[in-house]
């Protein structure tokens, strides 16, 4: 009998692992990157890295359910003669129709517009659907300008100047042919048919001073009724927010790289920009040496996902966040339902993020006429208005536990860090120490 | 002139608004506040220095005649009102103008005319980069040349320009029109010269008629536009991108 020296067991690397294999395959077989929706899928310091301290002998609780906790914030009250008044602190991002199916953002606006809240319109200009049916609609104006005309200017509630997002700052927007409809080439004066780049920067302006006068022509055209936002990728989230600011915006909205797209490279979603929880300090930081924290609002978003989220948000300083993709997921995207289909794809729901193709077994991200029967947009507004109200109400019990009657009272002393990473990213307490890394020295 | 008063001394008067007394927040909301059917049809511009975003978002059909040289913006989202500027303009004259026409006497900055939907723009003089770019249906008629990156990802509409045009005309253009008459520095991406042929001969006399243009025929021109070739992606085009 021979002997057999006992084999080790193998080994893949960490470095060269599965998905780094599969992507270095699938890019020498077909010669381009990877395109795919969403956004960063790496694990980040995020806001699992935080814990709420809650009351104790010296700080004491509001009873809950009983004594009022406010959830409500006015958005635009610097410049604008018509301010936007939200029930919650919980808005819904901007999508472009075209990315997203009719029925989806006829969706989005009758889900916020039930929770009291705005919803936001995207790189495809304004539809009819989602006019109708948002109460609050919040317009944004784009590099493409696609859509862009005066008579929506006029009739929305905001105006969103859209300098960046988080899941890709300094790229422009991408559709894909198989998404360009008839609909959608004529919202955008495209052929049909044609994969559509968007430019990544302003054609009729650049730079912080031009902004100051591009809002001040929209102010004028709209009379300084309607409040302006100044939307940012998280990038430089300190300079960007503090030029917005000079620049004249009512409202900054700074975007993490967990913020979803509907299509752009991988490689630029994963490795170009900010986590979320490392935007909202240095954003809030600009505000407060401005003078300007609460008199210019903060919109945070990218990967917030409950009432919890929402509350350590508000806790460091932000005003309201914006949600794109729960919204979605509320709707029914990556529901697992559709599983066969997804398979179909080579994929699994939950991993579904091949947007821009338009074959959304949801019916979401597509404008395919017999997929997007698949979204009710009642029903799926209407789930979309749950999930609002919970996540509102997640988020009032957590301040009613730390003693505070409006979500805005809650603040980064509430908050302690699991993670070296994120005490220094939050500029709160390590956990168990009174440790903030950065500050006094260490 | 009191600053809260308005010259009107006959019937068909122009509408005069002075610079120098009134506020361009006044100017922009009288001219807002016109009902359609409006009898005050003629608007006179006095002093405006170079002020920013004047007559923008105007949506009726009246005369404005700037006196005098403006600043970015210009007639900006214009829908319908037939605008000049006695002068030269700054960046953006007519940016996303949707419908009317404005005409620049002078030069014109950056940008003329980005974005535009419809309507026309006539620079009687020279255009800076970028003009047209990115444009969306609009029709631009340049007495002189135009700066480089001029009609970049431009979509639809018409640009004739009766002198010479800067480099890089025409990058990553979509379906609008490039007429040029002088000399071109040189194409960008995608940009291609074309042929021209009896309809464009007509519809490039007509633009030429519509801007005031005299003693210039169409055969003088030559027609470029996009090869289509980056429309859809292919990595072997990898270069031009």
């Amino acid at each position: 009998m021979t002997y057999r020296n006992p084999p080790t067991t193998p080994r893949k690397s960490a470095t060269f692992d599965d998905y780094t294999l599969s992507e270095i395959r699938r890019a020498a077989a077909t010669g381009i990157y990877d395109i795919r929706g969403a956004g960063a899928k790496r694990k980040l310091p995020h806001f699992d890295d935080l814990l709420f301290l809650g009351a104790s002998i010296s700080r004491y609780p509001l009873e809950g359910y009983r004594e009022r906790c406010d959830t409500s914030v006015v958005l635009g009250s610097r410049h604008a003669k018509k301010p936007i008044e939200l029930k919650i602190p919980i808005t819904i991002a901007g999508m472009s129709f075209g990315s997203l199916s009719g029925p989806a953002k006829e969706a989005l606006g009758r889900g916020a517009t039930l929770s009291g809240t705005s919803t936001t319109t995207g790189d495809g200009g304004m539809t009819e659907e989602e006019r109708g049916h948002s109460k609050q609609l919040v317009y944004q104006y784009l590099p493409s300008r696609y859509g862009m005309n005066l008579r929506d200017l006029r009739r929305a509630d905001a105006i969103e100047v859209v300098v960046g997002q988080g899941a890709k700052p300094g790229g422009g927007g991408m559709l894909l042919g198989q998404k360009i409809s008839d609909r959608v080439a004529e919202m955008r004066t495209l052929p049909k048919g044609i994969d559509q780049r968007s430019a990544s920067r302003h054609p009729d302006w650049t730079g912080p001073d031009d902004l100051e006068i591009k809002i001040l022509e929209l102010r004028e055209i709209t009379d300084w009724e309607k409040p302006i936002y100044v939307k940012v990728g998280g990038a430089r989230p300190y300079y960007d927010t503090a030029l917005a600011v000079k620049a004249g915006a009512d409202v900054v909205v700074v975007d993490g790289m967990q913020g979803g797209t509907a299509a752009t490279q991988e490689v630029f979603i994963e490795n170009v920009g900010q986590p979320t929880l490392a935007c909202i300090r240095p954003a809030v930081q600009a505000l407060q040496d401005l003078g300007m924290h609460r008199k210019v609002q903060l919109i945070v978003s990218g990967g917030i996902r409950n009432g919890a989220d929402v509350a350590k948000a508000l806790a460091l300083g932000v005003d309201a966040v914006s949600i794109g993709t729960a919204a979605l997921v509320a709707l029914g995207d990556n529901d697992p339902r559709w599983e066969a289909e997804y398979n179909e794809l080579g994929t699994t729901a939950g991993a579904y993020d091949d947007w821009h193709e338009g074959r959304d077994p949801a019916g979401i991200t597509t404008q395919d006429p017999e997929l997007m029967k698949r979204v009710d947009p009642v029903a799926a507004g209407r789930r979309l208005a749950n999930y609002l109200k919970v996540m509102t109400l997640e988020a009032q019990t957590i301040a009613r536990a730390c003693g505070k009657n409006s979500l805005h009272n809650l603040e980064p002393e509430d908050l302690v860090a699991l993670t070296i990473e994120a005490a220094a990213m939050a500029g709160v307490p390590l956990a168990g120490t009174n440790w903030i890394p950065g500050k006094n020295g260490f | 002139m009191p600053a809260t008063t308005l010259s009107k001394t006959a019937a068909h008067d122009p509408r005069v608004f002075d610079l120098d007394e009134m506020s361009l927040r006044e100017l922009n909301q009288a001219l807002h506040n016109l009902a359609p059917g409006s009898n005050e049809t003629a608007w006179e511009v006095l002093n405006p220095k170079g002020s920013h975003s004047v007559a923008v978002g105007v949506d009726q059909p009246v005369a404005i005649d700037v006196r005098g040289s403006v600043g970015y913006y210009c007639g900006g989202m214009n829908s319908g009102s037939a605008i000049t500027v006695h002068g030269s303009a700054g960046p953006g004259v007519g940016e996303n103008m949707m419908s009317g026409s404005i005409t620049v006497k002078g030069d014109a900055s950056q940008y003329a005319g980005a974005t535009g939907k419809g309507g026309l723009l006539v620079i009687e003089g020279n255009a800076s980069s970028r003009c047209g770019i990115s444009m969306k249906g609009i029709d631009i008629v340049v007495h002189g040349n135009i700066g480089h990156m001029s009609a970049f990802m431009a979509q639809s509409g018409n640009l004739v320009v009766l002198g010479d045009a800067g480099d890089a005309l025409g990058d990553s253009i979509y379906e609008a029109r490039l007429f040029v008459r002088g000399k071109v520095d040189s194409l960008g991406a995608d940009c291609i010269a074309k042929e021209m042929r009896t309809e464009h001969l007509e519809l490039l006399q007509g633009l030429l008629d519509r801007a005031g243009v005299t003693g210039v025929k169409p055969s003088e021109f030559k027609r470029y536009g996009s090869a289509r070739t980056l429309y859809n992606f292919n990595i072997d085009n990898a270069d031009a991108y």
